[in-house]
């Protein structure tokens, strides 16, 4: 027995635990990357909300220009600022489209309308003409009613829409002003008074939300293009919560399941493949943590393939070690010999399967894109632990002397 | 004794026996993708999708007559238990499934809208040709890497049994009309994945053997033996990887269902097809190669 490689063992099985603490305990309260598992972002499938892309089309009177999708990605942007949740992508995707992505918004349908509502708002007197639009609004917030204790939405004009709207209600007194939102009349008051000052109300509201909702919608202003939804992913909270558990639970059992039979099977080696495996799924962790891979559904699933690929590997160096003892090698060049013939195949068969991952991401959109990003993180990192881990604490274990018998190695 | 040293059949051999076997399992499916196709879901085809919770039990007339009143009679109602529904209808609007819904909720007595789909019939389009388009680069680039690590021949026929694999899938899900989303592209292609692993593992060790071959030993003597010796480790993976896919069958939610069956479908046809296809295969190429003259190999 040499106490020095006994030593270096007991270390990384200790730094290993650490590690591990690390990735999925809080042990240290109020520090925001441990657990560091922490850092890797669940996707709206595991979270709930909504994904949606919309893409702009032409009308007859509006065509779609490069200017006014920069527009349209402006007014989508305000708006989902508006709704006040964490992380919000909104991207232009080709020249016409935008992905929006919100993560835990508690009516995604609700939120969804709220994006595509062109929200055009006109003032028309009663013979027709329009007077003002949106375009002279200043500001819109939602109060209620001093005296009736209605919900309402207050506007207040820009100056040369306030002079506007002076004149035109001095004109128009006794007579009602029809105000419209998206070519539908919402209110026709009839007017008392000039009003001087720029102000207006529009009432009534349900509540106070709904009034919130139109305010959003006047202040970021109106779309200069029709939005149409091309696809729209909606998730429940309760169901993401309930995909994640499950995955976990899922993946848990797989993992368990694959490390008795590791040791059940291959003994000696199957204990060290087992610690490169917990190895393995740290490296995979941390570095789904560093580049802030979105963990989506099928990225589990690729994840969990991805190990079961990193067994793999274990099972072809393993088998190999069986062949070189059978032939009648020492343990230590044995093991050579084994990691050095396995070693060709290990790499073959990674690089076709990392290819796959790769087109995948590349191709894929969304959720496919995770799976792909996930499988492929998952091939390098087995390749690196299998044969550098998994070589280097056998070698190890053999160096320590403390096994004499060979049948423990498998053979 | 192991498998490695007793080698109780000869598989070149039996060569003929293994592809009819892979014939009589294509073969139904194909059939079956002629005349019923693929059960394809929202993701392709285009269409609206709602994943429902009811507040009190419900039952599907009750479902059905509330999506009748919106003109939804051809839509498809699956219940998943008492109080959830899975509704798929023809692309429906914003205003057409706020409608829809709110409606369920007032004649049913309140529903949780737990997943929400809408997918445009571009995108369908866009994703098939995106899918069509992926496995066609996979595969050029993986013969071409085959090629160049080991020989054309043996490129081809990995990806001969990479679409036996492919074929088995699909035709499993024609069969039984089993619903495919986008998810199912990512399980084609990690389908292929798998199976070319198993393949090239054989192919690395017929590669081995044949630079160090005992005298007089026979092409198919040599794959043969290398497939023997590769058997453990081809049937060990096989179960790793079967660990995992069962407990997501039987544990992980229901959106990953049919993910999860077509990999397992896929992972046991692969494992079959690298050992029972794609060294008889790549070996009857040889022979074509050899004797100059044609022989017929069926899959």
């Amino acid at each position: 027995m040499k106490l020095d490689k006994v030593l270096k063992l007991a270390g990384i099985i200790v730094g290993v635990a650490i590690i591990t603490v690390l990735a999925i305990w809080p042990v240290i309260p109020n520090v925001k990357w441990i657990p560091f598992t922490n850092l890797i972002k669940q996707g709206l499938d595991l979270k709930g909300g909504v994904y949606v892309v919309l893409e702009a089309v032409d009308t007859p009177d509006i065509p779609v220009t490069a200017d006014s999708m920069k527009q349209a990605m402006a007014i989508i942007e305000n708006r989902v600022n508006a709704f006040g949740v964490a992380e919000p992508i909104v991207q232009l995707q080709g020249s016409r489209r935008i992905i929006v992505e919100l993560a835990g918004v508690s009516d995604p349908d609700e939120a969804v309308r709220n994006l595509i509502k062109t929200a055009y708002l006109e003032f028309k007197t009663s013979d027709g003409k329009t007077v003002l639009t949106g375009r002279q609004l200043k500001t819109a917030q939602e109060g209620k009613n001093p005296q009736t204790g209605q919900p309402e939405v207050n506007l207040e004009f820009e100056p040369d829409g306030a002079k506007i709207f002076a004149e035109v209600t001095a004109a128009n007194v006794g007579k009602p002003i029809m105000i419209l939102l998206d070519g539908q009349v919402v209110q026709a008051p009839t007017v008392r008074e000039a009003i001087p000052n720029g102000k207006a109300q529009i009432s009534p509201y349900e509540s106070l939300e709904a009034a919130h909702n139109v305010a959003i919608l006047l202040r970021s202003g109106a779309l200069p293009v029709k939005l149409e939804v091309m696809e729209k992913r909606t998730v429940g909270p309760t169901l993401g919560a309930d995909s994640l558990n499950k995955s976990i639970v899922a993946g848990l059992a797989g993992c368990i399941a694959i490390l008795i039979f590791m040791i059940g099977y291959y003994r000696v080696p199957g204990l060290v493949a087992n610690l490169a495996l917990v190895i393995y799924t740290l490296v995979v962790l941390m570095i789904y943590a560093a580049l802030h891979v979105t963990m989506t559904l099928p990225g589990v699933a690729g994840f969990l393939l991805s190990m079961a690929m990193a067994v793999d590997t274990n099972i072809i160096i393993f088998e190999r070690l069986k062949e070189e003892l059978w032939s009648g090698k020492t343990l230590r060049s044995a093991i050579d010999a084994g990691f050095k013939r396995a070693f060709v195949a290990v790499l073959d068969s990674h690089v076709t399967t990392l290819i796959a991952g790769m087109i995948l991401y590349y191709f894929g959109t969304g959720p496919i894109k995770g799976f792909g990003i996930t499988l492929s993180i998952g091939v390098l990192a087995s390749l690196f632990t299998a044969v550098a881990m998994t070589r280097w604490i056998l070698q190890l274990v053999a160096g320590t002397n403390l096994i004499h018998n060979l049948k423990l190695f498998g053979k | 004794m192991s498998l490695r040293e007793s080698m109780p059949f000869h598989f070149i051999k039996l060569r003929k026996i293994w592809y009819t076997i892979s014939v009589l399992i294509i073969l139904p499916g194909i059939i079956s993708l002629f005349l019923q196709g693929l059960n394809l879901g929202i993701d392709f085809s285009g269409g609206s999708l709602l994943d429902l919770k009811f507040n009190q039990p419900t039952s599907i007339e009750q479902v059905r007559s509330v999506l009748d009143e919106f003109g939804l009679e051809g839509s498809s109602i699956q219940r998943s238990n008492e109080t959830d529904y899975l509704v798929r209808t023809r692309e429906l609007t914003e205003d057409e499934n706020t409608n829809v819904v709110k409606e369920l909720s007032d004649k049913l007595g309140g529903v949780t809208v737990q997943r929400s789909e809408r997918v445009g019939p571009v995108m369908g389009k866009e994703l098939i040709y995106k899918a069509f388009q992926a496995l066609a680069v996979a595969s050029v680039l993986i013969v071409i890497y085959v090629a160049w690590r080991f020989e054309l021949k043996q490129g081809l026929a990995a990806i001969i049994a990479m679409l036996h694999d492919a074929l088995v899938v699909l035709g499993v899900f024609s069969i039984f009309q089993i619903e495919v989303g986008s998810d199912f592209v990512a399980a084609v292609l990690t389908i292929i994945g798998f199976s070319l692993m198993d393949t090239i593992v054989i192919f690395d060790r017929v590669r081995e053997n044949s630079l160090n071959k005992k005298k007089g030993e026979a092409l198919e003597d040599i794959i043969n033996r290398s497939m023997w010796q590769t058997m453990t480790r081809s049937i060990n993976t096989v179960l790793a990887v079967l660990f995992v896919l069962v407990a997501l069958l039987l544990l992980g939610g229901t959106t990953m269902r049919s993910l999860v069956l077509a990999l397992l479908i896929g992972t046991l046809s692969g494992a079959y097809s690298s050992i029972c296809n794609a060294s008889p295969l790549w070996f009857d190429f040889k022979r074509m190669e050899t004797k100059g003259k044609p022989k017929t190999a069926k899959a």
